[in-house]
């Protein structure tokens, strides 16, 4: 993952509350195998539709997502922040995300910033009385600034470091190998096992 | 540095636990210091097609084994078609996946369930049936509806791809201790009213965020008379409000469901296991960060009429008017809802045409779900025009069905009696629906394109699917009654 520190960028404003991840990326899209080329797949359903925020001439090549509440509830899949990504998103601000998504962007470099309801509004307000305006977003202060506007966001402290380190997290937990290997060599033995795989037919009362 | 991660506000002082921090603690390999997340041990990892093949993928171009192939299971569901199973699968992306979970499961040896196999299904119907699901142990998969498993008094979370391979590669999890939230559901439910009645219900009151950064715990009497399918119902959808879990302590109800299934623990093990699980309900006195209390004895079938889970009413209620909803954001949600599902508001709920009823899906798709729907539509006869799909949750819950007769009846009935899988719920197979058709679905989610793009879905309980699909409006059973005998 690359390190984070700051992004500036073309802001959208996604004026819309309860964006599930079915909406970032609808589910006939989630077929790849890949980490990657999900870029025509954001908000597939919604950009079938001309004056849809992210087909306005003003806002291409955005960076920076406000959108309202609830942001990334719903649905698991993580394809909604590799669409994120590969569109071209390194920022989403909203007042409050599911918690699945903000756990899978922290993951894939994505930073998602929580802002108060008031501040998402004078965000929307900005950015649309001036379209294609470009947002600093600094990590390192967690603050979004234009001209002398300057708002916090939020971001747990844990994964700020990981951004700002651009950290594998598998790499760190394998640091703990140790007291894994610990933990395992405690575990009660009759816990369940998929292996040897048991079936039905040798438990007759396993079907009631 | 200042903490902005949720922790336990409560327990601590008391030595207090409840079942969610009970779970947890037993499962704690280190604990986060400075802000950083505990390191969580997970006893059962199940994977299916859709979510696990980047994370495959990972842990090859790291070259990393996946540690504990003996902990993890996979099936078939997302992509899977529900007719002519024994075909090749037609669209081709979708056969790639398949295909490519096919040939890491090989690899890796990772126990597979594939199409045709009898013990095949969605992987939340195929970790309880065959005993995997245990309480008190951490369950994860790449799916939200993962929480599912939480009815036996086990931690089940959704985890995204970068979490799947995480899993794969050290079996443990980095994760943000949680808030507890009790869902106490007071009294006794009538007759007609089911678990998916309750569960809507308490989204509607706290709403798709309301969950946030919580674990909820379902108890009270309401619960406690639930089968193990209602509980599963419960919990499959805590997730649409936001959770990252939902948990019932296990009871004899639990035992008696686990009770020789082929991973069930047997002998002395099982008094063991049973020893333990008998720790597991919340300490008299605990205390939780938050409470929400249901009275059971009010409860309707209840139906939705927008885009999200929380917008639902009861059935004998109307949709909503959005110029009385006080909040904008919500306003503006509520209008946007009733565009997409071309509904006026003050319409009853009862006049609302559906054109397909979907009976299936991780929430309810399971052998009681299955009955529950036969009864009501013996030697009934199916609203004209109207199609009904019945998706069993796994082949073992098919099997049972027909061994039992109840294919018969939904076929009679006019009904298409499909093979098992995901399905209609979020249309990844050709299960899906038309633009503008209408669904009374047993599933979890009535999101815009959900089931089909420009498809509308009205999430239903198994009995007011069945009602509607006599009726071909939205229905519960007490409607039958007052129409007498048809």
């Amino acid at each position: 993952m690359q390190k984070f520190t700051t992004v500036t960028g073309i802001a959208v404003p996604l004026r819309r509350s309860n964006v599930d991840t079915d909406q970032i990326i609808p589910a006939v899209h989630l077929k790849r195998v890949t980490r990657t080329g999900f870029e025509d797949a954001l908000f597939a359903a919604w950009r079938l539709d001309p004056e849809f925020v992210i087909n306005k001439k003003e806002y291409q090549g955005g960076r920076v997502l406000i959108a309202g509440a609830d942001f990334g509830v719903g649905s698991s899949r993580e394809h909604a922040v590799w669409a994120l990504r590969d569109y071209g998103f390194d920022v989403v601000l909203s007042p409050r995300f599911g918690d699945i998504f903000r756990g899978n962007s922290g993951k894939q470099g994505l930073l998602a910033g929580q802002i108060s309801e008031a501040d998402a509004e004078t965000l929307w307000n900005l950015v649309e009385s001036a379209p294609g305006i470009e947002l600093t977003v600094d990590l390192v202060s967690k603050t979004v600034s234009v001209g002398d506007l300057t708002v916090n966001f939020e971001i747990d402290d844990y994964t700020k470091w990981r951004l700002l380190e651009g950290l594998d997290d598998i790499g760190l937990t394998l640091r703990d190998e140790a007291r894994i290997s610990e933990f395992e060599a405690k575990r009660e033995s009759w816990l369940p096992r998929t292996l040897p795989a048991l079936s039905p037919e040798s438990s007759p009362n396993s079907l009631q | 540095m200042t903490n902005v991660i949720p922790t336990f506000a409560v327990g601590s002082d008391t030595g207090l636990r409840t079942l969610a921090e009970k779970v947890w603690d037993k499962h704690l390999v280190t604990k986060g210091e400075d802000g950083a997340p505990d390191l969580i041990y997970i006893d059962l990892h199940l994977l299916h097609e859709v979510t696990s093949p980047q994370a495959f993928d990972g842990l090859h171009l790291a070259n990393r084994p996946l540690r504990r192939p003996d902990l993890t299971i996979a099936t078939e569901d997302h992509n899977t078609p529900t007719l002519a199973i024994d075909k090749p699968i037609a669209d081709r992306t979708s056969r790639t996946q398949i295909e490519t979970l096919r040939r890491n499961c090989a690899e890796y040896g990772v126990r597979l369930h594939s199409l045709g196999d009898i013990e095949q299904g969605i992987v939340h119907v195929v970790g309880p049936q065959l005993g995997l699901t245990q309480p008190g142990i951490t369950v994860v998969c790449g799916d939200s509806h993962t929480s599912t498993h939480g009815a036996f008094g086990a931690m089940a979370l959704g985890i995204g791809t970068s979490e799947v391979e995480h899993v794969m590669a050290t079996q443990t999890l980095p994760l943000n201790p949680f808030k507890t939230m009790a869902i106490t559901v007071n009294g006794a439910l009538r007759t007609g009213v089911t678990a998916k009645d309750i569960i809507l219900a308490v989204i509607a009151k706290i709403g798709t965020g309301g969950g946030a950064g919580y674990v909820l715990e379902y108890r009270g009497e309401a619960i406690r008379a639930l089968s193990m399918e209602g509980r599963m119902t419960i919990c499959n959808m805590s997730i649409e409000a936001g959770a990252r879990a939902g948990m019932v302590a296990p009871d004899q109800v639990t035992y008696d469901y686990l009770e020789g299934r082929a991973h069930a623990p047997r002998g002395a093990d099982w008094n063991a296991a049973v020893a333990y699980w008998q720790t597991l309900a919340t300490d008299e006195g605990a205390t939780f960060d938050a409470e929400v209390i249901i009275d059971a004895n009010e409860l309707e079938p209840f139906v939705t009429w927008g885009t999200n889970p929380g917008q639902g009413v009861s059935l004998s209620g109307s949709v909503p008017n959005p110029a009385e909803i006080v909040d904008a954001n919500e306003r503006s949600a509520a209008e946007r809802a009733l565009e997409y599902m071309d509904l006026k508001a003050g319409t009853p709920m009862k006049e609302i045409r559906v054109d397909t009823v979907f009976l299936g899906s991780c929430t309810n798709s399971r052998i009681e779900d299955l009955r529950a729907a036969a009864e009501i539509i013996t030697g009934k006869t199916k609203a004209e025009g109207l199609r009904m799909m019945v998706v069993p949750g796994s082949a073992r819950v098919r099997i049972e069905a027909e061994a039992e007769g109840l294919d018969k009846i939904f076929l009679e009935f006019g009904a298409e009696w499909r093979f098992a899988g995901c399905s209609m719920c979020l249309g990844m197979n050709p299960d899906q629906l038309e633009p503008g058709e209408r669904c009374a679905s047993t599933s979890n989610r009535n999101f815009e394109g959900r089931q089909g793009k420009g498809g509308r879905t009205h999430l239903v309980s198994p009995l007011v699917a069945a009602a509607t699909a006599i009726r071909g409006t939205l229905s519960g059973p007490w409607d039958l009654v007052q129409d007498g005998d048809q």
